[in-house]
């Protein structure tokens, strides 16, 4: 990468020898004075809640959302679809026979030729992606780099859960999903949600989600409100999400 | 800014400067205007807003209240799961451990999310001190970074600036720092958008570090939250090599269940959306990842010691406060002097003060600061709309109170308070005063003279009636004689 700004960083790049040493000993000096400082916030912690009262936590809200979002699956998968498309997302909802003809469609429509497939991705799924006139499905393996990423026209993924009330598809990086840099990089992201994943409310997804996988809520493309609180759908993430709902 | 700012630039006399500034009123009023319909109505759209709000209150002063046993329980469970958890005890410490572990990777720039903390330390002046670059990311955050600015907004940090005004700093100064504005750039948000995802773009495929904030941990699992608009907070989290993360420790969340009350509170609070466009979690080193984990004191333990004060750090940076206040409105985030404006920055930065460090715009000597602190407390007029709007309940009225009883105060003020306390303390006292009052009412000047001038510049003297309600009861009996 080249450094367009040398004027703001006022020692040189190149670290000499004698600095890099004790730049060493500052390191293992830190590491201790952290230990230190571990046990001095500790103690202040201590010092400053002593005697303070416990406070219970009483859960008066919602834990389960009712209907529409908690309502028959019908309902749920309406609503969803609905605050989806409220982010700007496209949204089709069809049964799940027509998986693999919605795919090759909609890359057909968006013009994606080379579109990453997740490992994992039903094997139906990944031979649409392919299946359009130039269309070619690139798998993550070997794991492409982030440039190679950058070059493709779009990734297709199903999901670990959508939410019907805030219109949110939660990606837990399991099979059919990818790490989370596949969604991420590439412009364009088809997501396919089964009806069945689809939770009522915030709470059902947090019950139903793995903690120890790393998760990426998506509710609606890439947007910014930095400019005069107009929102912009499109910076850094995929600018276009596509969603389908599968019956 | 550079330069040590002479003088006392307390917050009226920066407020007093700000409303000058009619650009700014403007842009202020349309966006905080905006944003304000925009929660109420996500917000109202929930029936159980209120049980949440009380959920979010107790659970993060039930946290607080262990905190110490919660951050030992985070420690465990981050290094379990393969990450490095530093401790620092203040902005110092925090940004030499920073500085540290990126020299270690042998990088000399790294990628940044937005992220209070790090602005609070002055993380980037450290890294520059350094040899280490660091690159905003955030839409706002590169504006400001670009144009030499200071943050006057937690969410959008540019807020005062409007689109003409950012196409400028974009075409001047994109170049200096990567990949150049697109020629022909226009004012458009969709324009200023695309040329911040393209100056941005290479960035964030080459970049081996990066550096972040977190909205909450969970003790429980060892789990970061980082929620985000962009996208550029993915980028940073995801892609690079090392990810090192410097959070407030008073962003702890004791369980993973916890999440379900704050992932609804903060968007709706925070942009008006029933939910930001994308929310991270990851514990420990994900994907392959090195993960450090900075916890930070610089001056919170000093908070959770005071009784009234404490509850400031149940903040969790929605700023909803700063855009139903009519003092933000008018004045702007810069008036405030630290990285947190707003009526949440008139009550955090003083106390933050007290034992750790708090950047501010113009560098300001500690003398200077002191003034300052001394003068937030008073930049309200206490009509508690931010007590109302905020989704963890915190009184920021009491606690400007509080802290206004604490600020050192004036001797003539002092002695006068004296006098009214001697007066007030014995009814005989008042009465034989509100007679005198009454008596001499026609000598009464409509502007005090002196200091006493400052007052009713900018207010009426209220009328003294011929006789006090207490007389007219006694020789009235209420109207009945």
């Amino acid at each position: 990468m080249t450094r367009s700004q040398g004027s703001r960083v006022p020692q040189g790049s190149q670290t000499s020898q004698s600095s890099q040493e004790v730049q060493d000993s500052q390191n293992s000096q830190d590491s201790q004075n952290s230990q230190g400082s571990r046990d001095r916030i500790l103690a202040r912690i201590r010092a400053a809640v002593a005697g303070a009262p416990e406070v219970p936590v009483t859960r008066s809200y919602r834990h389960r959302v009712p209907p529409p979002a908690g309502g028959t699956p019908g309902e749920a998968v309406e609503l969803f679809a609905e605050r989806v498309a409220d982010y700007r997302a496209v949204v089709h909802v069809v049964e799940s026979a027509r998986a693999a003809e919605v795919i090759s469609g909609a890359l057909a429509r968006r013009g994606a030729r080379r579109v990453v497939v997740p490992g994992g991705l039903p094997e139906e799924w990944a031979r649409a992606v392919g299946a359009h006139p130039g269309g070619e499905a690139v798998p993550d393996d070997p794991p492409l780099s982030a440039a190679e990423l950058d070059a493709l026209d779009g990734v297709v993924t199903g999901c670990a859960a959508g939410i019907a009330e805030t219109g949110t598809i939660v990606l837990d990086a399991g099979p059919g999903q990818g790490r989370r840099a596949l969604t991420l990089v590439p412009d364009y992201h088809l997501c396919l949600v089964r009806a069945g994943q689809i939770v009522p409310g915030v709470p059902e997804a947090i019950a139903a989600l793995d903690p120890l996988r790393p998760l990426t809520w998506i509710s609606g493309p890439s947007a910014t409100s930095d400019i005069e609180l107009d929102r912009v759908e499109g910076v850094h993430g995929p600018r276009t999400l596509e969603v389908v709902i599968l019956r | 800014m550079s330069g040590v700012f002479l003088g006392m630039p307390a917050f009226p006399e920066n407020a007093a400067a700000a409303v000058q500034d009619s650009q700014l009123r403007f842009n202020l009023r349309r966006a905080t205007r905006t944003i304000r319909g925009k929660r109420a109505a996500v917000a109202g759209e929930l029936p159980d807003w209120a049980a949440l709000r009380d959920a979010g209150k107790q659970i993060k002063d039930h946290t607080l209240r262990n905190l110490d046993r919660y951050l030992l329980q985070l420690e465990e469970a981050v290094t379990r799961a393969g990450g490095r958890v530093h401790w620092a005890a203040d902005a110092a410490e925090a940004n030499r451990i920073v500085a540290g572990l990126v020299e270690a990777t042998g990088e000399t720039s790294v990628v940044k999310v937005k992220s209070m903390a790090t602005q609070e330390i002055g993380l980037n002046e450290a890294l520059a001190e350094r040899g280490i670059t660091a690159y905003e990311t955030d839409l706002a955050e590169l504006i400001v970074q670009l144009g030499d600015d200071w943050p006057s907004h937690i969410l959008v940090p540019a807020i005062h600036r409007n689109r003409s005004e950012i196409r400028e700093i974009f075409r001047e100064r994109m170049g200096e720092w990567g990949r150049p504005a697109p020629e022909g750039l226009t004012d458009d948000p969709r324009a200023l958008a695309e040329a911040a995802r393209l100056h941005l773009r290479e960035r964030f495929l080459a970049s081996e570090v990066a550096i972040s904030g977190a909205n909450f941990m969970i003790a429980e699992t060892g789990t970061l939250v980082v929620l985000e608009s962009e996208g550029n907070g993915r980028m940073c989290l995801t892609l690079p090599r090392t990810l090192i993360s410097v959070v407030g420790i008073e962003k702890l969340l004791p369980t993973w269940r916890d999440l379900e009350v704050f992932l609804q509170l903060l968007p709706r609070s925070s942009t008006g959306e029933r939910m930001n466009p994308y929310t991270s979690t990851w514990t420990g080193a994900a994907e392959g990842q090195e993960f450090h984990l900075v916890l930070l004191d610089n001056g919170r333990t000093a908070v959770l010691a005071d009784e009234v004060g404490r509850q400031a750090l149940r903040c969790i940076r929605c700023s909803a406060c700063l855009n139903v206040c009519p003092v933000y409105e008018r004045a702007g985030g810069h008036a405030y002097g630290s990285v947190y404006p707003g009526p949440i920055g008139a009550i955090l930065t003083p106390q933050l003060r007290r034992s750790g460090t708090v950047a501010s715009r113009d560098r300001l000597p500690p003398s200077a600061t002191r003034d300052l602190d001394a003068s937030l407390p008073y930049a309200s007029s206490l009509c508690g709309a931010c007590f109302e709007v905020c989704p963890v309940a915190i009184d920021i009225p009491e606690v400007l109170v509080h802290l206004r009883a604490q600020a050192p105060h004036p001797r003539a003020e002092r002695l006068g308070m004296r006098a009214a306390g001697w007066v007030f303390d014995r009814p005989v006292r008042l009465a034989r005063a509100q007679r005198l009052g009454g008596r001499l009412r026609r000598f009464l000047p409509r502007r005090l003279p002196g200091p006493l001038s400052a007052w009713t510049d900018t207010r009426d003297i209220p009328d003294i009636p011929a006789e006090s309600f207490r007389d007219w009861w006694g020789r009235t009996g209420g109207g009945t004689r």
